[in-house]
């Protein structure tokens, strides 16, 4: 006798928790009903991503290296389910090996962009880079897992927190990879997963006033009015970033100058 | 009679220490009556046809006119740095680029004099601090630049560092010299052209500065320096064929620059206002803490971006420090800015006079307290004494706003939690002040306190060396140091 396969409900991902929208709306795609976010999910998830900031950012680097690269170890026991949902092996061996460069990176950033700086008096200075705060990420369309790990990582990293708007068309690997964060003892918070239209909710992202940095790298078509309204609060705008580099995580870091006296 | 009596009669005994006036020469500085605008090492008439007047804002006497250029001015000074960019600038050896750095710096210290005068006489800034501070700052900045050019492949390894083309830049009027040193050294280090507009209401030393530019024998067109006002500046930052922007002034324009520079891939660094906290602990050494308030907040009339304009006291020392603090108000002399014994000089235009006696009448409004030292402002020109507001709430304008003047508020703490959720409780981050003698507290609070620059047991300090700029609304990008070549470059993927 065949057996009826177990399918899955794919939700959000908001502090932690997976959530319904509460606008009790889905949408159809890659063959299921995923969650359509309203802007009230999306204002809820930076509430989650501004409560989990201090916590994550407060880790030692060592802690947080450890957590990515957990974050990798359990991405490779699920290779066979991300291989089927993205069709591409390839994509997905990427995706780990990148979690695990990234996870390296954690206590080696500050070293790399950081500085003492020989002003000309009798002061001690130095430079060391701080978590900007809550990241607001557009995924990109296409490479539905690795895409949004490639930019996804090196955003919480250094300590920061994010929103996520993931792939409209292929949102399912997204929802697996909130699944995954969720077990690899990434703070509830830390990554909120949202998926849904992002017409409608890109453009809340980029005014929100609680988030402090947008990274518009896997937006589509005219970014303008999303970099518009970034201005509000100053956010700072990451538009490119291909590949892997601490400098994509640097974008991502404020640097922090502290001056003492030199003295007896 | 005595001896004794004889010499008390003849020299009483002064009632006060009084300074006899110590003006410096004003004769170094020969200016035109009118200037033009600086475009290809030369200067052309401005095709607008308009001219204002700079005014010395400690007398109100006219000093110059200069030209308020226009958008075809505009559009000629950034073709004419993007022809200087593509030929010729771009390919020379930077070892050549960094020797005409090397050149103006030199050229600054011989000067210095000269311009630390100008400054003071357009600006209205205490000669003291022009002399001592803005220009060897200045030339500082161009000689640590200059040293920066032919070594950028070891700053960014792998990353194959590149000039993006014309940097169009607009400064503000508090550090006219030293701000436009900011901005041209790192520029041309990296390789990159410039159009620079100053402030309206301070284009003198800038324009001065277009003679060392000659003397440096910079080649035409490399620095292009445009006057006017924030017409000039919008028109300039929003040129389709300039690659960079970097601003520096309120948090108001600079939200319209990058409104304005969105979806134009225009690479931009904003270094905007603040509203720092400095935050003193009972544990602090209280004499040298109340010479850094001082210095934190009447430095340069306040006119500071980084100003420590909150003063944040912990409760049990509150009335100690205050009643140090009124006395060291005091001593400070208020008046002519080329007196060489001037602490507080010239406020900078009428504009911001009033601005700052707006918001100083909003603060009594809401029930802050009040104290300004006994002083005696000169009959013409625009000054306003220091003042420390008490009893100030953390919702007033006073607390909240940028004054960007001599004014201090005053707010209490018990404990460092409560410090840091007040320090922290503004849309700003550029700067913030700690004093304590304990070195783990100094740490946990230079982590805990969001913004830029963190002075410990210090206040206003500068150096070319050491990165500064914003978190938050005070701004993004860093200018000084290593990272300030980074918003000037592009680089491999």
């Amino acid at each position: 006798m065949s057996r009826l396969p177990v399918s899955k409900t794919y939700k959000l991902y908001v502090d932690g928790k997976f959530p319904r929208s509460e606008s009790g709306r889905t949408y159809e795609v890659e063959g299921a009903n995923v969650a359509r976010a309203s802007r009230k999910d999306l204002r809820d998830s930076v509430r989650a991503a501004r409560k989990a900031l201090p916590g994550w950012a407060g880790l030692t680097a060592y802690n947080r290296g450890q957590v990515l690269y957990r974050v990798a170890e359990m991405l490779e026991g699920r290779r066979a389910e991300f291989t089927e949902l993205v069709g591409d092996e390839a994509e997905v061996t990427a995706a780990v090996d990148r979690w695990i460069w990234y996870a390296g990176w954690a206590d080696k950033l500050a070293q790399v962009l950081g500085a003492s700086n020989p002003v000309a008096g009798p002061y001690f200075n130095f430079t060391i880079p701080e978590p900007v705060g809550v990241v607001g990420l557009v995924a990109p369309e296409e490479s539905p897992l690795d895409g949004l790990v490639a930019r996804l990582a090196p955003a919480i990293v250094g300590g920061n927190t994010a929103v996520v708007l993931a792939s409209e068309r292929r949102p399912l690997a997204a929802v697996t990879l909130a699944e995954v964060l969720a077990t690899s003892d990434v703070p509830g918070g830390v990554v909120n997963v949202l998926t849904g239209r992002k017409e409608e909710l890109s453009p809340v992202l980029a005014g929100h006033m609680d988030v402090n940095a947008l990274d518009l790298v896997g937006a589509d078509g005219d970014r303008t009015e999303l970099e518009r309204l970034a201005a509000d609060n100053v956010k700072r705008v990451i538009r490119s970033g291909e590949g892997q580099s601490p400098w994509h995580a640097a974008a991502f870091l404020e640097m922090k100058t502290v001056w003492h006296p030199i003295g007896v | 009679m005595s001896d004794v009596e004889k010499r008390q009669d003849r020299s009483p005994v002064p009632s006060s220490f009084d300074y006899a006036p110590a003006p410096e020469a004003r004769d170094l500085v020969r200016l035109e009556p009118r200037y033009g605008l600086f475009v290809g090492g030369e200067w052309v008439e401005p095709r607008s046809g308009e001219y204002e007047t700079s005014i010395s804002p400690a007398t109100e006497e006219p000093l110059a006119e200069f030209a308020y250029a226009g958008e075809e001015d505009i559009d000629l000074a950034v073709t004419t740095a993007r022809e200087a960019f593509e030929n010729g600038w771009s390919d020379l050896a930077p070892s050549e680029r960094s020797k005409y750095l090397y050149r103006i710096a030199r050229l600054l210290q011989e000067r210095s004099r000269e311009f630390a005068v100008l400054e003071s006489l357009d600006g209205g800034k205490p000669i003291k601090e022009s002399r001592d501070v803005d220009l060897p700052l200045a030339a500082a900045h161009f000689f640590y630049y200059a040293g920066w050019a032919d070594k950028l492949e070891y700053a960014f390894p792998n990353r194959n560092p590149r000039p993006l083309g014309v940097a169009a830049q607009v400064i503000p009027w508090n550090f006219p010299l030293l701000m436009l040193s900011w901005k041209i050294a790192p520029a041309l280090a990296t390789g990159n052209t410039v159009v620079l507009k100053p402030a309206e209401t301070t284009p003198l030393s800038a324009l001065l500065f277009c003679d060392v530019l000659r003397q440096a024998g910079l080649p035409p067109g490399v620095v292009n320096l445009v006057t006017g006002d924030g017409r000039a500046g919008a028109a300039l930052v929003k040129h389709p064929d300039v690659d960079k922007v970097a601003f520096t002034g309120s948090t108001e324009v600079g939200k319209e620059i990058q409104r304005a520079v969105a979806g134009t891939g225009k690479k931009l660094t904003l270094e905007l206002g603040g509203k720092a906290a400095n935050v003193i602990f009972d544990d602090a050494a209280l004499d040298q803490a109340v010479e850094g308030v001082i210095n934190g907040i009447y430095f340069n009339q306040g006119h500071v971006c980084c100003a420590g304009s909150r003063l944040l006291v912990q409760e049990s020392i509150q009335e100690q420090l205050l009643a140090k603090l009124k006395r060291r108000m005091g001593t400070l002399r208020v008046g002519d800015p080329l007196d060489k014994n001037t602490d507080v000089g010239a406020i900078n235009s009428k504009e911001q006079l009033e601005k700052i006696q707006e918001l100083v009448a909003s603060g009594e409004q809401e029930g802050a307290e009040i104290y300004q030292p006994p002083c005696v402002l000169p009959e013409k020109g625009w000054f306003f004494p220091p003042t420390v507001f008490t009893s100030v709430a953390q919702s007033y304008r006073i607390a909240q706003e940028e004054i960007f003047g001599p004014v201090l508020s005053v707010l209490t703490f018990r404990t460092p939690d409560e410090a840091v959720e007040k320090a922290n409780n503004t849309a700003y981050g550029l700067s913030a002040g700690v004093w304590t003698e304990k070195g783990s507290r100094i740490l946990s609070m230079a982590q805990r306190l969001r913004a830029g620059v963190v002075w410990a047991n210090t206040f206003n300090r500068f150096d070319p060396a050491s990165p500064f700029g914003g978190y938050r609304e005070s701004g993004f990008g860093r200018e000084g140091g290593l990272h300030g070549l980074e918003p000037y470059l592009r680089f491999d993927e």
